[in-house]
């Protein structure tokens, strides 16, 4: 739906990606989800000495449907489970989503009844920022790399042969605990 | 457009539910009018994600218009399962998982649960002086760090950004105090049964009276924006008022019950760490609001500072004392230091445990992996963190782990207040008193 | 484990807790089979036939000693007067702390008289912590309350126990009612029912969990992780050294 999926494909949609991309990760918008630890970091680099502002991501939006970047900031709990889904349901597309610390990553040092293990179990992530804590810098940096990505999409039928691409390359990848003999 | 489930109203089995997201409130009162029972109440959900609850709080508030006639509080979204996880760990990795409980003040959990520990231990008395007086210049730093994040999120939640501002550029001096000592600039692990860590690195004691002179030219900001200001008083004022019967009945403790005038502190009723041998004032206020626990907790940071100052001046006198306890079935072994390849131990260290003495190299080994037994018993021995009472309940069977570990967190506590504060209020006032409270929810939560 | 295990060390100096407790008093609760955190067959330690028994520190003996006496004295005092003789069950003070344990039935009681006796006055309830002992044959659950006096700046504690199959415990909220929402933790993570509170639901688990999280036979819930090349169990299901 929308004016994405009408785009021809050709030089002028790789000019469009450009200037889209550019456009949407020179002021992204977070939503505000921090949870624990992790979300005073996170304020922290909206604050002063670790500047989001210069980023155009100083305004954390409180309501979902004006964000575009959702940072889950802590350990997500089975109870809190559905809001991050229902949240994350009520952001409108373009969305993106940063997992920052290893709670959020993979459930961190909790692995217990209480954690989802990660919350790629809930929502699609985009980026995995490691960290107990992560500093104000890894978070800034983990934002620029996501910057990048956001930077580099593609757009209409392009778009749909990139996903066919990464889902095919996915599924035929070695998986992590088969990756033997690397201790040499 | 595909049908959202979120927006409008349905049906469900507890009543209509509405969704608004602004610029369609009408449709509550027209949906109200339509359903034909007036006397129905709305009952309205700040939920878990919301700028201004201080967290994942969820708040249930009943309301007549303005005024909220009934106010309560849904808490367990950030429940980690912590207490049970230190019962697979041994009791100094213990120390690890309760630092990231109250998120906002880890040395005092590390402190509350080190306590108990050290009275089962009964090593109380054998802490090397060194150790006790950086266990309290880390606890009043961070009770300055805290304070200064319950200014500025409070100061946010109202409206008033630049006290968040100045807050946290003031946090990042701690913080970096923190991350010289430490190493982490939260959830350190520093506090451990028998001692510190490690010990004072050089150039340390220099940053904190730099620190310190900094300060105090940056305190009195706080004071000038806020105390005379008379949006802030208007706000603050009469607002979450809570006696001191009330406070003793509903188990406050901390800021919200010094705010009643009573001056219960445990710092100076029952001191733990050496506190007798420092020279501070317990702060109170006498109109129980929250605008008097706002002026304690400035008050408070100021208090701080003095400690945190008569704390340097100590260390400066003891160099080259130890951290850790003598008996060395106890003391943590390692020392860790930074080397070409990032944080490791020392290579001092590593050259003693395989080179020099094969005692060293099994008591670091054996207490690192198995850890030190624990007689069985239990002990609750209670710090004042800058919400509280905090305190841990230990239990031990006389094995490498805690049979039990479960915190009395002040938050979990002060939060039941929140009824009593609102009820009657206006829903501007929720935020305030809730924010006067404090409460951190990793702490409510565990 | 046999009650009538008798502790001998033949160095009760060395060490304070291997001093010979009186014939008959030593009550075990669970014991400690082999060292080094090793189960079942693997164990080449050779300390595999050990059996340790858990002592919990005992009844204390009068007189306590400081001001031990003056909470106890009291304590019996308005008991005996109230017709409650056998409220208290044990005194242990351990490591300069004294704990009540009490019977279940008073514990309401007990805490009215803790509370309003100006010679007790224990005003402030720290909460309620479950611990659960499931080696302690009929009193598997136990709640513990810590209490503080802050007229006379002091702390106790009271323990009250409940068998598994009957985990009910009476509330004292209506004494405390700081107990509100412990008891309700205690309940979310224990089981342990306070008859009398006044809405005991779920406080920190989702509403419908099953089960009672922090009770010794719930598993720590974990998953295994993946390294490169491995896979890690979790925490309680790993070769451990503890």
């Amino acid at each position: 739906m929308g004016i994405e999926e009408k785009l021809p494909s050709g030089v002028l949609l790789t000019t469009v990606e450009g200037v889209a991309g550019y456009m949407r990760k020179a002021s992204f918008w977070p939503a505000t989800f921090g949870l624990a630890c992790c979300a005073i970091e996170m304020m922290t680099s909206g604050g002063p000495k670790y500047d989001l502002a210069r980023f155009g991501m100083e305004v954390f939006r409180a309501s979902p449907r004006q964000a575009d970047l959702m940072i889950v900031a802590g350990r997500v709990s089975q109870k809190m489970a559905p809001v991050l889904r229902q949240i994350y349901d009520q952001m409108p597309e373009p969305k993106w989503v940063l997992a920052m610390g290893v709670c959020a990553s993979s459930g961190g040092m909790f692995n217990n009844y209480a954690i989802v293990q990660g919350v790629d179990h809930v929502v699609p992530v985009d980026m995995y920022l490691p960290g107990c804590p992560p500093r104000p810098e890894m978070l800034i940096d983990a934002i620029l790399k996501l910057h990048d990505q956001v930077q580099h999409a593609k757009l209409g039928t392009n778009r749909r042969q990139e996903i066919e691409q990464q889902e095919g390359d996915a599924l035929r990848a070695l998986p992590t605990s088969e990756m033997k003999g690397l201790l040499r | 457009m595909a049908h959202d489930i979120y927006a409008g109203s349905n049906e469900t089995t507890e009543g209509r539910v509405f969704t608004v997201t602004g610029q369609d409130w009408d449709s509550i009162a027209e949906g109200l009018a339509d359903a034909g029972d007036a006397d129905e109440r709305v009952v309205v959900n700040m939920g878990p994600q919301h700028p201004s609850t201080h967290g994942v709080l969820r708040l249930i508030l009943e309301l007549e218009g303005e005024t909220v006639t009934e106010a309560r509080c849904g808490i367990g979204y950030l429940h980690t399962g912590i207490e049970k996880n230190m019962e697979f760990r041994s009791w100094t990795q213990g120390v690890t998982f309760c630092t990231r409980m109250d998120y906002l003040s880890p040395f005092y959990n590390e402190m509350s649960y080190v306590l108990g520990v050290e009275r089962l231990l009964d090593i109380e008395d054998d802490i090397p002086e060194k150790a006790q007086v950086m266990r309290v210049l880390l606890m009043e730093l961070n009770r300055i760090s805290s304070h200064l994040v319950c200014i500025a999120t409070g100061g946010m939640e109202i409206g008033a950004l630049t006290v968040m501002t100045i807050g946290f550029r003031e946090r990042e001096l701690v913080l970096d105090l923190f991350e010289l000592i430490t190493g982490l600039r939260m959830n350190h692990a520093f506090i451990r049964p028998g001692g510190v860590a490690q010990d004072l690195p050089p150039g340390a004691l220099d940053e904190i009276r730099d620190f310190i002179a900094l300060m105090k030219k940056r305190l009195p900001e706080y004071a000038a924006l806020c105390n005379a200001n008379p949006v802030f008083k208007a706000r603050l004022e009469n607002v979450g008022h809570l006696d001191l019967a009330g406070c003793l009945a509903l188990g406050l403790t901390g800021p919200v019950l010094r705010s009643t005038g009573y001056p219960w502190d445990l710092r100076k009723t029952q001191p733990y760490s050496g506190y007798e041998d420092y020279d501070f004032e317990v702060q109170t206020w006498d109109t129980c609001d929250s605008y008097g626990r706002f002026r304690i907790r400035l008050a408070e940071m100021w208090e701080s500072l003095k400690i945190v100052e008569q704390a340097a001046e100590r260390l400066a006198r003891l160099e080259g004392a130890p951290v850790m306890v003598a008996d060395k079935k106890i003391a943590w072994p390692s020392q860790l230091a930074v080397g070409s390849d990032g944080m490791g131990n020392s290579l001092d260290h590593i050259r003693h445990i395989m080179g020099e003495s094969m005692e060293a190299l099994i008591h670091h080994f054996k207490l690192v992996t198995e850890g030190f037994r624990v007689p069985p018993g239990q002990a609750y021995v209670p710090v004042e963190s800058p919400r509280g009472e905090l305190g841990a309940h230990v239990v031990s069977d006389g094995g490498t782990r805690p049979f039990r570990a479960h915190f009395r967190d002040p938050s979990f506590t002060n939060l039941q207040a929140t009824s009593v504060m609102s009820e009657g209020g206006m829903v501007a006032d929720v935020i305030v008193a809730i924010a006067s409270i404090d409460p951190v929810m990793g702490g409510v939560d565990r | 484990m046999s009650d009538e295990k008798k502790v001998e060390q033949p160095a009760p100096e060395q060490s304070p807790e291997n001093v010979p407790a009186p014939a008959g008093e030593v009550h075990p609760v669970g014991s400690r089979q082999g060292m080094f955190g090793v189960r079942g067959s693997g164990d080449t330690s050779g300390y595999g036939g050990l059996v340790q028994p858990i002592v919990y520190p005992g009844a204390a003996q009068r007189p306590f000693g400081g001001w031990h006496d003056e909470v106890a004295d009291a304590l019996e005092d308005r008991l005996r007067s109230d017709g409650l003789e056998h409220a208290v069950e044990q005194v242990v003070i351990h490591r300069g702390e004294i704990t009540f344990h009490v019977r279940r039935d008073d514990l309401v009681a007990v805490a009215q008289l803790l509370r309003d006796d100006p010679r007790l006055r224990f005003e402030l309830c720290s909460g309620v912590s479950g611990v659960n002992y499931p080696d302690d044959a009929g009193r598997e659950l136990h709640a513990v309350y810590h209490l503080l006096s802050m007229t006379h700046n002091r702390r106790i504690r009271l323990e009250v126990a409940a068998p598994d199959a009957d985990p009910h415990i009476p509330s004292i909220v209506g004494v405390y009612p700081t107990n509100d929402w412990h008891e309700r933790e205690t309940f979310d993570m224990f089981g342990i029912v306070f008859d009398g509170h006044p809405a005991l639901t779920r406080i920190l688990m989702p509403d419908d969990w099953p089960g009672h999280p922090q009770r010794k036979d719930y598993p720590l819930g974990g998953i295994p992780v993946e390294y490169k090349g491995g896979t890690i169990p979790p925490p309680d299901q790993r070769r451990s050294y503890n």
